[in-house]
């Protein structure tokens, strides 16, 4: 699925409204093909604006992870390679915390305000 | 040939104020403290100061707060913030402008009183947008993802962490003026608090109070003053990113680019370096530092670190003080990286002075792992008269 804009707004209000509506979208460079993350007015270091929102796979492996502990609650903090390319900061559910390489599927949850996207796990690595 | 700014200019004078605790003093107070100690100990004259450079943790125009405050008109100003690295950055703003002759005495400061304060490191730096729904904790998080990293790629361990942590202790317990002193053992670093894994509370730095300064002139200035000068003989910066989920490789900091420029500019090389100030916030940034300066391959870090090999007595002498872990953290530490390197230049560091200091690498570090700045100083052998 592409689509070009959810409004006139700009990149990062256009991807939380996207969200909003339940879809997790990235953006691609049209004429080079690379997915960025987060969302831009142009692709960093080269400067292309021919930037198309596309659904994200939602794949991804956790490239690196931590769990923040407090006297109240733990949670894990993680950093998610896409399978486009991008990298981003999220959250592992239904785990404390998993092996660096662990294939992971993005879902939105709302909590408070603004929905956002987390990962289940779907394969440990090997 | 050496670069053009190469021994151009000095510091001359140091200073500090209320390190560890300094209850009932605002961040002004302690820096304006260290600023006029700074100045006596050069042997000059507030009025002398005519360019300022500072950053601080609580002030959105710090060189306009510290100009007002000590009553200065200056002529010459830069207020970068880039977290704790800027003071390294300072010297070398500091060094240009000297050389153009658009200030003739510059003051480099800090100040903090978070430790009283707060209790908690005080940061001005702002949440990024697509971070804040996981809460990561500014700045530990971070640099627990980049340690969880380098222990998948490397192999490093908690206990190669924490032989870090244990370095600075023996350093810091040679230091009267440490904050954290008395026996750290592997065990204890090991056994205490998780923080945010695999950072345990004494794989962080402190949270102190502080305030320092330093005053640089040029050289032929420097030479006729009462201390003996600190000369910068190079430093350059590089910054990677903001955030980390946008680092490259959280593995490779910017310290692999502004270290070769560092060295380049000083016509030196890693051997020349008898003194090796780290900004060590957490103890994956020693390691990650020695590795991205050279003193080890990559991955080689936490093995370089073992057996005392950064503690006294070791082969490399690391973070003399007692580090950001051990001495003193009041917020952005990069100021202090620069005191202990001048003390130990000229040869007043007591108990723990090194028996040759020729010269000393400073480097500093801000944000989260994002700018790294990297500054040798040298004693007056290191330069033609």
């Amino acid at each position: 699925m592409t689509s070009t804009a959810a409004s006139d707004n700009g990149p990062e209000a256009q991807y939380r409204e996207h969200l909003r509506a339940g879809r997790f979208m990235i953006q691609r460079s049209r004429s080079t093909g690379r997915y960025i993350f987060y969302p831009r007015v142009a692709v960093p270091e080269t400067g292309e604006t021919d930037l198309a929102w596309v659904a994200a796979a939602g794949t991804g492996i956790v490239h690196a992870i931590t769990v923040n502990r407090g006297r109240d609650e733990s949670y894990n903090v993680a950093l998610v390679e896409l399978d486009e390319g991008p990298r981003l900061m999220s959250r592992i559910d239904g785990v404390e915390s998993v092996a660096i390489g662990t294939r992971v599927m993005a879902r939105i949850v709302a909590e408070g305000d603004e929905p956002f996207v987390v990962f289940d796990v779907l394969k440990e690595p090997e | 040939m050496a670069h053009a700014l190469r021994g151009r200019s000095a510091v001359v004078g140091i200073g500090t104020a209320g390190l560890g605790e300094a209850p009932g003093r605002t961040a002004m107070e302690l820096l304006a403290q260290a600023s006029l100690a700074a100045i006596a100990d050069a042997g000059l004259s507030l009025a002398d100061i005519d360019g300022i450079f500072a950053a601080t943790s609580s002030h959105a125009f710090p060189t306009l707060s510290v100009a007002e405050y000590l009553g200065l008109r200056p002529r010459f100003f830069d207020g970068t913030n880039i977290g704790g690295a800027s003071f390294e950055m300072h010297l070398l703003q500091a060094a240009l402008a000297l050389d153009a002759g658009l200030c003739d005495v510059a003051l480099i400061c800090y100040g903090s009183n978070q430790r009283t304060a707060s209790g908690r490191l005080v940061s001005m730096s702002e949440t990024q947008w697509h971070e804040a729904p996981y809460r990561p904790r500014h700045p530990i998080t971070a640099y627990a993802l980049a340690a969880s990293r380098h222990m998948h790629l490397y192999g490093t361990t908690r206990a190669m962490l924490a032989e870090v942590a244990v370095a600075a202790r023996q350093w810091a317990n040679w230091n009267p003026d440490a904050f954290a002193r008395g026996k750290l053992s592997r065990e204890d670093v090991l056994s205490s608090r998780m923080i945010s894994d695999p950072l345990t509370k004494y794989d962080c730095c402190l949270v102190t109070d502080g305030g320092g300064a330093c005053v640089m002139v040029r050289a032929d200035r420097a030479r006729d003053l009462k201390r003996k000068p600190a000369f910068l003989l190079g430093a350059a910066g590089a910054h990677s990113h903001r955030s980390i989920a946008q680092m490259r490789d959280l593995t490779v900091t910017a310290a692999a680019e502004s270290g070769p420029r560092a060295f380049e500019m000083a016509g030196l090389a890693l051997g020349d370096v008898d003194l090796v100030m780290l900004y060590d916030a957490f103890t994956i940034n020693t390691i990650l530092f020695l590795e991205d300066l050279g003193f080890c391959p990559k991955g080689e870090g936490g093995r370089f670190v073992q057996d005392g090999a950064i503690a006294p007595g070791g082969r490399l002498a690391v973070n003399t003080n007692g580090g950001g872990l051990s001495c003193v953290h009041p917020g952005m530490y990069g100021m202090f990286l620069i005191i202990e390197a001048v003390t130990q230049l000229r040869g007043d560091a007591g108990e723990r002075q090194l028996p040759r200091c020729e010269v000393a690498l400073c480097h500093g570090n801000g944000g989260t792992l994002s700018s790294q700045v990297t500054a040798l100083l040298g004693s007056a052998a290191t330069v033609t008269q």
